[in-house]
């Protein structure tokens, strides 16, 4: 990646809070038009890194440039480049949908032709009048939106912005950053815990835990050097010891449950791997009580990574 | 730059009308409250104080009193069984004592309770008053019923006294500046503390200061809109005293508003040094008890603070509030002029400047 295609750049960037290190020493380039998504469970310090990136915490240690531009000298221009969603904000209870986006404009200077614009790209233009405190959870994260998109920033950073929404709910904020990206070109950085919500928007995964990047790239890119072959969950009534597989060579990893009963194998082709498997099952006189066969996903890809399940 | 200031002012507004409860605190409560207290203090018509008496060796109830040394053609009975005596004329008030009979313990007991002040205990034909010197109540009552019962025939000398119920120099009058003052107090540091706290703790705070808002003008906003709703809050009632209490503006008005201003600026400083760094609702609770506690209690608002003692009135006198209350009244009652009114508003523009710029510094968006 050459340097001038990088519109966000993050260096060695840490931050300590008294024992914690929330961020510890994150490198990161994005490139204009790019859709990124920081993935990780609660506590990696996703929302840190962003808030950083956004202007909000500094940083201890390490550089951040957004199309070059630090937040010590050029504060007023970066707030005018960028959009940003926070985690969790919550809006004044009785003020209306356009009165809020209403007080917002005014902070970029805009007028009341943005504001309609913003409720028809946000699907918001019915709830207009309704206050903040009567609109639901997926209306409030539209509006959040819609707020982060009115000075039509080059760059949006959004803090989980589908946390807790329905699945209806979370499928029409994706529509709406779709759209952003095919008609504006917009670079997106998003956290989530979500697999699903990396995979279909983003270009980029960077996977963070405990404060570091453990890996970054596209999903191909990832699977491909983390996690290797397909996967095999079964399960059948007697139990048979592990030495007793066949065709060991092409068996990347077994994994048996105590019970010797239930396990995953994963191998690096399952076309070549199942029919020996199944006749191993049938010499044996087992019968299979479950079988599936499967891709690697991000999930799989996490747990190879940290050990643990994401929402654990 | 004012559209910004526009747009934020009109959210304070909206938010404040749209709480249908704040009207009637912001409103109405101050204008009950005044009636309130003007009318238990104001029209004042007999007091009744209640006096427990002892006899030794007797626990007999509704005993007849005139049997009792002293008390001979000095008491009337009542229809609940009790005797009263009283004392006084209209022009320097009457007191009617009502007089019962109860054991020591008993007695012991009304006064624990603040239902009686003072005690008589009769024993052969002796009396002697039981009560607190510290209690003027006690003292008052003590004075009047000795005085009554040692000469039969109690003169009720009055020709010398003149009530004063002129304008001015009545209750009321002393309580309505104190009551703008107060709601001044309290509508700064409730209004834009809370508001403040509230919306740091919603993440709001964090979200307006990531966008090209300029913070003084936030900061602005709210004083212009609190400044706004207290003069609204301060004229009604000053309407409301002026029709029911006949209450008037004796001194300059100017000076009467600059002082206004002032104190708006002195309790907006203080509110936002108070609401600097604290997301936590709780906590902002009870730093705004913090400062408003003491002035209510202290500042002279419903009571003169000239009973403390010398070198607690001198601390008294520098509280914001006291100066704000006791600049007003004397704007009120005593016609200050706004000569002598420019030490006080200066001496709140300063505390509101020193608090305000400390709190800005300080001011913690996220």
């Amino acid at each position: 990646m050459k340097e001038a295609e990088a519109i966000i750049q993050v260096e060695q960037v840490k931050k300590h809070f008294k024992q914690v290190k929330a961020v510890d020493g994150v490198d990161l380039e994005i490139k204009k038009g790019e859709f990124v998504a920081l993935l990780g469970p609660n506590g990696a310090g996703k929302t840190t890194l962003v808030e950083m990136i956004e202007g909000i915490q500094n940083p201890d240690a390490g550089n951040i440039r957004i199309k070059g531009l630090d937040w010590k000298h050029h504060t007023d221009e970066l707030h005018r480049t960028i959009g940003l969603s926070l985690q969790e904000t919550r809006f004044i209870d009785k003020l209306s949908v356009v009165e809020t986006l209403k007080l917002f404009a005014s902070f970029y200077n805009l007028d009341k032709h943005r504001i309609e614009e913003i409720l028809a790209l946000v699907n918001l233009t019915e709830k207009r009048k309704s206050w903040v405190v009567n609109l639901s959870g997926g209306q409030r994260q539209r509006l959040a939106l819609g707020i982060a998109l009115l000075n039509n920033p080059e760059v949006l950073l959004l803090d989980e912005p589908t946390t807790g929404l329905d699945p209806t709910a979370r499928r029409e904020v994706w529509d709406i950053l779709l759209k952003l990206k095919n008609k504006y070109n917009t670079t997106l950085i998003l956290t989530t815990h979500y697999m699903e919500e990396a995979s279909y928007l983003c270009d980029r995964i960077v996977i963070m835990y405990s404060g570091k990047v453990l890996a970054k790239g596209t999903l191909e890119e990832l699977l491909s050097e983390y996690v290797k072959g397909e996967v095999i969950d079964f399960s059948v009534d007697r139990p048979f010891a592990e030495a007793e597989l066949p065709q060991k060579e092409s068996l990347l990893k077994i994994a048996l449950e105590a019970s010797g009963t239930k396990g995953e194998i994963i191998v690096d082709d399952l076309v070549a791997f199942l029919p020996g498997f199944l006749e191993f099952v049938k010499n044996k006189g087992l019968t299979l009580t479950s079988l599936e066969c499967r891709k690697m996903t991000l999930d799989d890809l996490f747990i190879a990574l940290t050990g643990r399940h994401i929402n654990d | 730059m004012l559209k910004q200031l526009v747009q934020l002012i009109g959210v304070q507004f909206k938010e404040f009308f749209r709480e249908p409860g704040i009207i009637f605190w912001a409103f109405l409560f101050p204008i009950l409250m005044a009636w309130g207290l003007g009318i238990a203090f104001t029209k004042k018509g007999e007091l009744v104080q209640r006096v427990a008496v002892v006899i030794d060796n007797s626990d007999t109830e509704n005993l007849d009193l005139t049997t009792v040394a002293g008390f001979e053609n000095n008491l009337t009975p009542t229809l609940e069984g009790e005797w009263e005596k009283r004392i006084g004329n209209d022009k320097i008030g009457i007191t009617n004592y009502k007089f019962n009979t109860l054991s020591w313990e008993d007695a012991i007991t009304q006064v624990k309770k603040g239902k009686v002040d003072l005690i008589m205990f009769t024993k052969d034909d002796q009396l002697s008053y039981h009560f607190d010197p510290l209690n003027p109540e006690a003292q008052l009552a003590y004075l009047q019923i000795s005085s009554a019962l040692s000469t039969s025939n109690f003169q009720e000398s009055s020709d010398e006294v003149e009530p004063l119920t002129q304008v001015g120099t009545r209750y009321i009058d002393f309580l309505i500046p104190g009551l703008i003052g107060m709601n001044i107090m309290m509508s700064c540091m409730w209004g834009i503390s809370y508001s403040m706290i509230d919306k740091r703790a919603k993440k709001l705070l964090r979200r307006m200061e990531a966008t090209p808002m300029k913070k003084p003008i936030f900061l602005l906003a709210q004083f212009i809109a609190r400044l706004t709703l207290g003069t609204m809050e301060a004229i009604i009632l000053i309407i409301f005293a002026h029709l029911y209490f006949d209450i008037r503006i004796e001194g300059n008005v100017l000076a009467l508003l600059l002082t206004f201003i002032a104190g708006n600026m002195a309790f907006t400083g203080l509110a936002i040094l108070i609401s600097s760094r604290t997301a936590n609702p709780q906590i902002g609770n009870g730093l705004i008890n913090l400062v408003v506690m003491p002035m209510m209690v202290l500042s002279g608002v419903f009571f003169s603070y000239h009973n403390f003692p010398d070198w607690a009135v001198s601390f008294i006198e520098l509280l914001p509030l006291t100066m704000l209350a006791d600049t007003m009244r004397s704007i009120f009652t005593e016609g200050m002029g706004l000569a002598e009114a420019l030490k006080p508003i200066a001496v709140l523009l300063a505390i509101g400047a020193i608090t305000f710029t400390t709190g800005l510094r300080v001011y913690k968006w996220y």
